[in-house]
């Protein structure tokens, strides 16, 4: 086997070295009724040549990959810089470890410094952590978090947060005493609405919401921020499109006290949901709280500085079970990736892509609310994402679209809200062309636009 | 001290500053097409009062030359498992195949969108399936998730599903038994999840060979209120616990359940199967036993194995094969719940999968083999020179301690700085903390025998070292960009992000 | 050696305890501060809490391990030492002194008598290191 360096011959004469007759022997402290007889029951072998060709053929019958794509929903199409996986592909980057041993890991630990401070300045925020798996479990750690320094166990959460990430912060808190209360969210504006703020009470860990939220809309957190810190409780903001960081005000500067985003959008392809990456963002004060890594400055002897893993003591391999998470491995070189990707596009670059987000949803939104049959029921202000009211069943439109036109339209809600039937959600990014929004327009015309608004297929 | 890093050679590579400081104002690093649609006014699209105000003041400004030498200049600073061995315990740095890599990066899977109906998304549900039958056969538990994240993900799912199992079968009773057994060898993730499912913890103690102490398993047992017991096999001072089945009978007779941290199955693949010991639930590292890469740090995949009994309890959705057509199953009742939003980490699983039809069912039993041998032939070579504290012949790894140089003052955290000097990655220290002075070695299969010489002859200079020049192993390590650093002070005031000189110098 | 003052009260958990009237001054022995290395951050109650005799009321971090503390007495907090927080190595330099750590007003004084004096404090860390 070509990845096994020694070849048989070196390797009997290993055995011969260290006195056993037989490979076998090597397992003499296994009983002899729990070795296995055969060889596991799992294919034999691939060359190279076969292997590319099965994992082609399976990738080809994934029609919705080739396709025009207008697919958000905590997952997001961005230009990815031919830099950024060249950087990612550097052995010493993916065939690196943790950083545990700082003397030969400054590469690795550099990166993450800068990582960090990336985050806190898009965030606005004045701390943040190495990353989480993804924001969606970064929401559940936050949640955790707000009850470990409040001390308290309630948990008031928007329904226009993301329901997979709800879903995720049910999970965790289940056994964790903390009591979470689901707030409806307004349905004419899209947004949390006013009845979030007023269920805050002095029993509040932390009111939790989503901005742009999961209908594409964006909230006010200042408000919410006044609401929350009036009952000494925190807001926690989540954001799963978090290239709008680069035109929306920063949750730092509205007042939230814990940040946690999904950084999918900065340079990490969709694959199929994974890997992604959580930034998790907070207050200086709360910085012995916070889960997961930490790199901080150092310095050596001769006062050269450095980077290295620190205030570990937070964490699961010293405090155990008192540790602020068991988070171990985290999201190391997606993470790189982000940061490739952010100081590549910089300053300019990510406001450039939020504006070009921005303007080309507008544009799409627009005139599909021309369209006869189509509305957007929501009024609040959006970034890039937007629901679309259409006069058929969603699923059975987006099915259409993506067999006929071979466009993948939005997702429908009723995914997620069984109600919600006639509703889809729309995201538009950087890498849409006019020419892509208009087909959309004209495929939406063309095979709906003529029947009346409210009439089942 | 100065944050100017004073030229210590000749090239600008071990000097390369924070990105930050690099940057100049007016560079440009990319180029998007010029936007395509009529632009309106941001005031109309955006209230003023949520628009970003600060023009990201203070983020990078830089050409995409400036990035390319700043990642390459501070890459040259990182060992790696390109470079040559880790021998670190525990962590299974085995060799992160190319090929994994390029099957990851297939359009067709890199670019599909995670929530594409599944019809249109056979090829990358076939992948999951056939992953999840292959963990199958090579743990012999026959229901999996491959959600989880991590190998801690992985155990706090685990665990999680052992609670919900505990809680239907037992009722009101259930409140009663919230105890979960841990070795006092185990790994700081084990505690940590236990806690998150509402468990306290119960520590048993290791016999003098190593192995679970039975009599004071028996004797916890005995209490009634012993939710589980969480284990690793072969442990984490590399010895396969003989006692497997004995362990898990006493369990079980008890009304508990055994978890098992598959952390260590380089030991196991194709030789012996988990479920065959009796074990109820497995997590696994992808990163690990599967060779994805661990990218400095993640991302990981701890996918998590368990009996028909716990089926119920895995997160949704689960992957099921109906006819020739693969679905998303969201039918489960009595799950978890959702562990992480979409699949887990999906690249991982391609990875894992690739490596499993290049190795093939003998080239999986192959690479135990090595691994083991490997493992064997470092023991056998540092026997006499360092102290090994367990005679039972180790597995995958072994362990050592630094009794015979702490005489001369020597620690084995100096021992690892100074193997740094000669070339390796330090192996694992102070870990399992039962083991005083611990260092756990662990090779893998992917080392040749000319390295693994190379390591034996670099441990046993270090250890002449110890007794004739302890001075150069305390100071250690002397061929690298920066020595050891002030870790104390960096706990006590933090700093931890780049600030501009302005406000660093107010704050 | 570590140092073992003569005139205070010690606990099996390597605390010690100065009575002055009816409180106690706590702190973490030498030999604690030195199994744990240069400490880097000392968690600390408020004053007003109270505790029972053996229960922890904080914790001590050094920047490779972390040690709860454990008051040997029962009692209400008076005083903390808050210049602990911006000079925690003062637990290394002057665990006695300096790095005393919080001020109980003890509410049975006479818990103090089955506390271990020095020399038997000396005779327990000498048998925990063989």
């Amino acid at each position: 086997m070509r990845y096994i360096p020694n070849s048989p011959v070196e390797r009997a004469e290993m055995l011969a070295a260290i006195g056993l007759g037989s490979a076998e022997e090597l397992f003499d402290s296994i009983p002899e009724t729990l070795r296995l007889r055969g060889l596991l029951n799992t294919p034999a072998a691939l060359s190279e040549i076969e292997l590319l060709s099965r994992f082609e053929e399976m990738a080809a019958r994934n029609a919705g990959a080739r396709r025009t794509t207008f697919l958000g929903a905590g997952a997001y199409s961005h230009y990815i810089p031919t830099i950024v996986d060249h950087i990612i592909s550097r052995s010493e980057f993916f065939t690196a470890y943790t950083p545990y041993q700082p003397e030969i890991s400054q590469g690795t630990l550099q990166t993450i410094f800068e990582f960090q401070t990336l985050v806190c300045q898009l965030t606005g925020m004045e701390v943040a952590n190495a990353s989480m798996y993804d924001g969606s479990t970064g929401l559940a750690e936050a949640v955790l978090m707000s009850e470990r320094v409040t001390r308290r166990s309630k948990i008031v959460a928007s329904t226009s947060v993301h329901p997979e990430y709800l879903e995720v912060v049910k999970t965790y808190v289940q056994h964790a005493g903390i009591d979470l209360e689901l707030i409806e969210f307004d349905d004419e504006t899209g947004q949390a609405g006013a009845t979030l703020a007023a269920a805050i009470d002095d029993e509040t860990a932390a009111v939790v919401v989503q901005s742009p939220n999961f209908f594409g809309c964006v909230e006010d957190l200042t408000t919410l921020a006044d609401a929350a810190h009036a009952r000494g409780a925190l807001l926690v903001v989540a954001i799963t499109e978090a290239i709008s960081l680069g035109l929306l005000k920063p949750p730092g500067a509205c007042g939230a006290d814990i940040v946690v985003a999904e950084g999918q959008s900065f340079g990490v392809p969709l694959s199929f949901g994974g890997p992604y990456v959580g930034l998790f963002a907070t207050r200086e004060k709360y910085a012995r709280q916070i889960p997961g890594r930490l790199v901080g400055e150092a310095y050596d002897k001769q006062g050269r500085r450095g980077f290295v893993l620190t205030l570990a003591t937070r964490e699961q391999h010293i405090r155990r079970e008192k540790a602020t998470s068991n988070i171990c491995t985290n999201e190391g070189l997606i993470a790189l990736a982000a940061t490739v990707y952010l100081e590549t596009m910089g300053r300019r670059g990510i406001q450039e892509v939020a504006q070009q987000c921005l303007q080309k949803t507008a544009y799409a939104s627009q005139r599909i609310a021309q369209l006869p049959g189509f509305s957007l029921p929501f009024s609040g202000p959006r970034f890039n994402e937007f629901v679309v009211r259409g006069p058929i069943a969603a699923s059975d439109l987006l099915s259409r679209l993506a067999g006929e036109k071979e466009i993948e339209g939005g997702i429908a809600l009723s995914r997620f809200f069984p109600d919600l039937k006639s509703d889809f959600l729309v995201c538009v990014t950087e890498t849409n062309t006019r020419a892509q929004i208009d087909a959309l327009i004209e495929a939406l015309t063309s095979l709906f636009a003529n029947k009346t608004a409210g009439t089942q297929p | 001290m100065t944050s100017e890093i004073t030229k210590v050679t000749t090239h600008l590579s071990p000097n390369e500053q924070l990105i930050f400081e690099r940057s100049q104002k007016g560079r440009i690093g990319y180029r998007l097409p010029p936007l395509d649609v009529e632009e309106m006014s941001l005031d109309k699209l955006i209230p003023r009062n949520f628009q970003r105000d600060d023009d990201l003041e203070s983020m990078p400004e830089v050409s995409e030359v400036d990035v390319i030498r700043h990642f390459v200049r501070m890459s040259t600073w990182n060992y790696s498992i390109d470079l040559g061995m880790y021998p670190l315990g525990s962590c299974t740095m085995k060799y992160n195949s190319r090929l994994n890599e390029r099957v990851a990066r297939i359009p067709g899977f890199a670019n599909l969108h995670p929530l594409t109906d599944e019809r249109d998304s056979q090829g990358a549900l076939q992948v999951i399936y056939e992953l999840q039958q292959h963990l199958i056969e090579i743990t012999g538990l026959p229901e999996i998730s491959l959600q989880p994240a991590a190998g801690a993900h992985g155990e706090m799912t685990g665990i999680m599903i052992i609670r919900a199992f505990l809680d239907a079968r037992d009722g009101e009773a259930a409140s009663k038994r919230r105890t979960m057994l841990i070795p006092d060898s185990a790994h700081g993730t084990n505690p940590a999840s236990a806690h998150l499912s509402g468990f306290s913890v119960k520590t048993i103690k290791s016999t003098s060979e190593g192995l679970t102490d039975l009599d004071h398993l028996r004797e916890l047992c005995a209490h009634g209120d012993v939710a589980g017991l969480m284990l690793t096999n072969p442990n984490t001072l590399g010895l396969f616990e003989r006692n497997i089945q004995e362990i898990c009978q006493i369990v079980h007779a008890a009304g508990g359940l055994v978890y098992m941290d598959g952390a260590n199955m380089n030991a196991l693949v194709g030789v012996a199967r988990p479920g065959d010991m009796g074990v109820d639930v497995i997590h696994l590292n992808l990163h690990k036993t599967f060779s994805t890469p661990h990218g400095g740090g993640g991302p990981g995949s701890g996918p998590c194995c368990c009996t028909k009994a716990l089926a119920p309890f895995l997160p949704v959705p689960r992957i099921v094969k109906s006819g020739e057509s693969y679905r998303l199953d969201y039918d489960q009742p009595q799950s978890i719940g959702r562990v992480k939003a979409f699949f887990g980490n999906y690249g991982m699983m391609l990875r894992a999968l690739s490596y499993i039809l290049t190795h093939g069912n003998d080239g999986l039993r192959e690479a135990t083999e090595a691994a083991v041998l490997n493992s064997r032939y470092i023991a056998k070579g540092l026997t006499g020179t360092y102290e090994k504290p367990f005679n039972s012949p180790p597995m995958h790894e072994v362990v050592f301690t630094d009794k015979l140089q702490a005489r001369k003052g020597v620690h084995t955290l100096d021992i690892a700085k100074r193997l740094i000097d000669y070339g390796f990655h330090p192996m694992t220290i102070y870990f399992p903390l039962i083991v005083q002075g611990a260092m756990l070695i662990e090779p893998t299969e992917s080392v040749g025998r000319q390295e693994l010489d190379q390591f034996i002859a670099a441990m046993k200079m270090i250890a002449g070292e110890a007794l004739e020049n302890p001075e150069l192993v305390l100071t250690a390590p002397h061929t690298t960009r920066i020595g050891r650093l002030d870790e104390a002070a960096a706990a006590r005031k933090p700093v931890l992000r780049w600030k501009p000189k302005a406000k660093a110098d107010a704050a | 050696m570590a140092n073992v003052p003569e005139d205070l009260h010690y606990s099996k958990d390597h605390e010690w305890v100065r009575v002055e009237g009816d409180s106690a001054v706590i702190g973490i022995t030498d030999y604690a501060q030195d199994s744990l290395g240069d400490v880097v951050y000392v968690e600390l109650p408020k004053t007003g809490e109270k505790f029972s005799a053996n229960e922890s009321f904080g914790s001590v971090e050094s920047v490779k391990a972390v040690s709860e503390v454990f008051t040997p007495v029962s009692g209400e907090v008076g005083k903390i030492n808050e210049t602990l927080a911006d000079e925690p190595e003062k637990v290394n330099t002057d665990p006695y002194g300096d790095g005393w750590m919080i001020r109980v007003r003890m509410s049975s004084p006479g818990e103090v008598d089955s506390l271990l004096t020095a020399a038997e404090y000396e005779d327990f860390t000498k048998a925990e290191t063989e």
